[in-house]
């Protein structure tokens, strides 16, 4: 990622070069080259993953929060601007940029509407078969099916696109973006648009970077998204002057099964039925309370907290009753007919967690109401599990193995209200945008709620594209 | 593929489906499984025979090729329901027309109008079968009316029971939950059938041949349907006049039966022609070669019976008459003959599976 002048070939004629450049091939990339093309210039947008794993971690994902004053037939009742606005104040700690944040919740109103406009299809809450959401709108059959809208209505439109086309570098000179980088299989060459749009998310699938930032822990972690975050741009960005937002030393994460693969497992490798065993470390030892958070939060918790653990890794332990609660997971639980064979299996020291078993079974109190098992608690355990702590004695003990599943950063760029990427002085590039996850720490420096990633991404893609074709033309 | 291969594929599929359950939006296949996390041998066959094969749950995978997990569900499920026809053949040893069904094809239907031809070269004269016949009673003088009723009774009875025992035993293996049958169930399964429900993708269509939506298939289906029950009822209402009413075919243009006989025909062409013209320019990645040829064998012979019939129509006042019908039952005769050991039996597995899963849905809902 050095700058390395003398392996340029010489830039093309400008005849081939298009006005507006987009760098990504997930949900930002395509609305900033949608809206630039519609704004009348001529937009390529470089992906960095071939065609079949296009679309950065768009493909993972599948609904996205939207201010919406009245009913609508996508979510189960109305969500006004003061509601999104204290729910991001909540998860953020009210860190979030003042001029954007607006911006947002604004403009989050006609998503939909531009989507649906653009090619892409919504689950209605009629269909019966969606999980609750009133903040969200669902899409049918998910980010991939909406992607592949996005890329149609892109084409029919003269968007170039061009896939596998890695962007190495940008090079920024007195306010002004010169040229970038582009490596085509074995060809590099300088492209130099008359602006560009960067839509290529943080760094998480980099695994250098991941060291820098967590030390020796990073080395259990599993990237839940894209292998193709790389952060070649945001280091490039940074490297140059561009002003930082966000903390590199923080990423949401989230508890994923530990058999999952290194990168790209997604949304089926999460594991979610804490509440319904115990978690230990791999020394068999307790350090948390499993009841305590039984909301869908309770992911990203796991995560932080397995971040913490010896060796990055814990183990959820189940019977046979808590096996009965657990929603499908994509691999099966290790499973044995006693502690000591499954200690075994996982390679824990079986004293260790016969013992601790055996406290928390002796710890258990059944709840006030017998039909309700929430309201078992343990007592006199440190820590305790403060619901739902049902003991743990019919046979055959399981075990799901838990890894921090990393899922993005916050850390990128931050950026002026047209998107333009500013710099430590104070002022913007004049012409380098920026939208999609690389800025959304401007919003979200930290905590999330769900759908916001997408929504950042539509709104300041749109945005971007519209500012950036302004600027070509103007 | 072996059995075994083909079950674990979809068990393990389904398994990241479960997990995952983006694509529940596009038809009821995955709120199914869902209800069915065991994913046992008898699930698997009856999800398999409840999906339509929309490829739509392909094209939305963040789990399709080339990522690791490799998940083609429409592919593992189109092997999946093969392998249910080959289940449920009866008697066993014919299954294998089921395995092999573009030759079964040829052979039967080869082997049918060659027969035909050959009884009809013996036993009528040639100055009657290559002269032009015309007035009531004209189709009797090839093929007497005792022998086009055998022609039509004899296999279907056969094939009536082949594929009651199959569907039968699908019925006892695939209803697992206690919900019963009622006329509600029936309704929406009946409506389902007719609506091609879980072909509308949710609504907006399927991806027929890629990344673009569209109902064709939906259409075009209903369309061959539709031509092939019209051509059937031309039949029912001509033995009527024959038998009932003592009025000898040929029948004039404009009679009941050759309205709806022509009409089917024309149906039954244009729906076949699309369907294979869909199949030939669609994407292969969500579909397998078994199921492929399965589908090539059925249309063609249903499309040359099409054909031929037009043809016997057009040219019933000619010379060429006595062998355009002959070769014509020789269709009708290999089509009944293999309908047992045809794709046509998707037909009552997917009823049966629509209707479990109407009435499944039901006792939910109210029980």
């Amino acid at each position: 990622m050095n700058h390395a002048p003398h392996r340029l070939s010489p830039p093309n004629p400008s005849a081939t070069e298009p006005e507006v450049l987009v760098i990504g091939g997930g949900t930002a990339a395509l609305c900033a080259a949608i809206s630039a093309r519609r704004a009348g210039a001529s937009v390529c947008l470089l992906e960095q993953a071939p065609k079949g794993l296009r679309g950065g971690n768009t493909r993972h994902s599948r609904n996205l929060r939207f201010m919406h004053p009245g009913t609508t037939p996508l979510a189960s009742g109305p969500y006004p601007v003061a509601e999104f606005r204290a729910d991001l104040d909540r998860a953020t700690g009210g860190t979030m940029d003042s001029t954007l944040t607006p911006l947002l919740i604004q403009h989050s109103a006609d998503v939909p509407d531009w989507l649906e406009d653009a090619g892409v299809r919504f689950q209605p809450t009629a269909s019966g078969v969606l999980p609750a959401s009133r903040k969200t709108a669902f899409l049918l059959g998910g980010g991939k099916s909406m992607l592949n809208a996005l890329y149609a209505t892109a084409e029919g439109i003269g968007v170039e696109i061009q896939y596998a086309a890695e962007v190495r570098d940008l090079m920024i000179r007195e306010g002004r973006l010169e040229q970038v980088l582009v490596a085509q299989g074995e060809q590099v060459r300088a492209w130099r648009p008359r602006a560009a749009i960067a839509c290529c998310g943080g760094a998480q699938a980099n695994r250098d970077w991941l060291r820098a930032q967590w030390g020796e822990a990073a080395a259990g972690f599993i990237n839940r998204g894209t292998p193709f975050a790389e952060g070649q741009v945001l280091g490039s960005m940074l490297r140059q002057g561009a002003q930082p937002v966000g903390d590199p030393h923080s990423a949401y994460l989230v508890a994923v099964d530990a058999r999952s693969p290194a990168d790209d497992g997604g949304i089926v490798t999460r594991v979610r039925c804490m509440p319904a065993g115990i978690v230990v470390d791999r020394n068999g030892r307790r350090s948390h309370d499993e009841g305590g958070d039984t909301a869908s939060t309770r992911y990203a918790v796991w995560g932080q907290r397995l971040a913490g653990y010896p060796g990055q890794i814990g183990y959820l332990i189940l019977d046979a009753r808590g096996m009965r609660e657990a929603p499908p997971s994509l691999y099966p639980p290790i499973s044995a007919d006693g502690i000591t064979t499954l200690a075994a299996a996982l390679a824990i020291d079986p004293v260790a967690l016969r013992t601790t078993i055996a406290r928390y079974n002796a710890a258990v109190r059944p709840a006030d109401q017998a039909d309700d098992p929430a309201g078992w608690h343990t007592l006199g355990l440190d820590p305790p599990k403060s619901r739902q702590a049902l003991p743990l004695t019919e046979p055959p003990f399981a075990a799901y193995p838990m890894r921090p599943g990393i899922t993005f950063t916050y850390h990128g760029v931050r950026v002026d209200a047209q998107t333009r990427v500013r710099l430590g002085d104070g002022l913007a590039v004049e012409n380098l945008f920026a939208a999609g996850m690389i800025m959304a720490p401007n919003i979200i420096g930290r905590g999330y709620v769900s759908g916001l990633a997408m929504t950042i991404g539509i709104v300041f893609g749109r945005l971007a594209g519209e500012e950036a074709a302004r600027r070509v033309q103007g | 593929m072996s059995r075994d291969k083909t079950l674990a594929e979809a068990r393990r599929v389904l398994g990241i489906c479960n997990a995952c359950g983006y694509c529940n939006g596009f038809c009821d296949l995955f709120e199914a499984a869902k209800h069915r996390p065991r994913l046992a041998d008898a699930d698997l066959a009856h999800l398999a025979n409840l999906c339509h094969a929309c490829r739509n749950c392909l094209y939305a995978c963040q789990y399709a090729p080339p990522h690791p997990f490799g998940v083609n569900v429409p592919r593992g499920l189109a092997r999946m329901r093969q392998q249910s026809y080959v289940d449920g053949a009866w008697p066993r040893p014919l299954a294998a027309l089921l395995e092999h069904s573009l030759l079964a094809a040829l052979l039967v239907g080869l082997g049918a109008v060659g027969l035909l031809v050959g009884l009809v070269l013996m036993s009528v004269p040639a100055e009657v079968l290559f002269a032009r016949q015309t007035g009531a009673g004209a189709f009797y003088r090839i093929l007497p009316w005792s022998g086009m009723l055998a022609i039509g009774v004899v296999p279907l009875a056969w094939s009536g029971l082949a594929i009651g025992i199959g569907l039968r035993r699908a019925w006892r293996a695939t209803r697992t939950a206690a919900a019963p049958v009622t006329l509600r169930a029936l309704g929406m399964a009946v409506r389902d059938v007719l609506l091609l429900r879980n072909l509308s993708g949710g609504g907006p269509g399927c991806n027929d041949l890629d990344e673009r939506l569209s109902h064709k298939r939906r259409w075009l289906h209903q369309t061959m349907v539709l031509g092939l029950l019209s051509s059937f009822a031309a039949t029912v209402v001509a033995t009527y006049y024959d038998h009932i009413l003592g009025w000898e075919a040929p029948y004039p243009l404009l009679s009941v039966p050759v309205v709806l006989g022509t009409l089917g025909g024309l149906g039954m062409s244009l729906g076949i022609a699309g369907l294979l013209w869909l199949k030939w320019r669609g994407d292969r990645d969500p579909t397998a070669p078994e199921a492929r040829h399965a589908d090539y064998a059925l249309l063609v012979l249903l499309l040359s019976v099409a054909l031929t019939g037009l043809a016997l129509l057009a040219w019933r006042d000619t010379a060429a008459m006595g062998l355009l019908l002959t070769v014509h039952l020789g269709g009708v005769l290999a089509f009944f003959l293999l309908l047992p050991y045809s794709k046509l039996v998707h037909a009552g597995y997917r009823f049966i599976a629509l209707l479990i899963e109407a009435m499944e849905r039901n006792e939910r809902r109210d029980g």
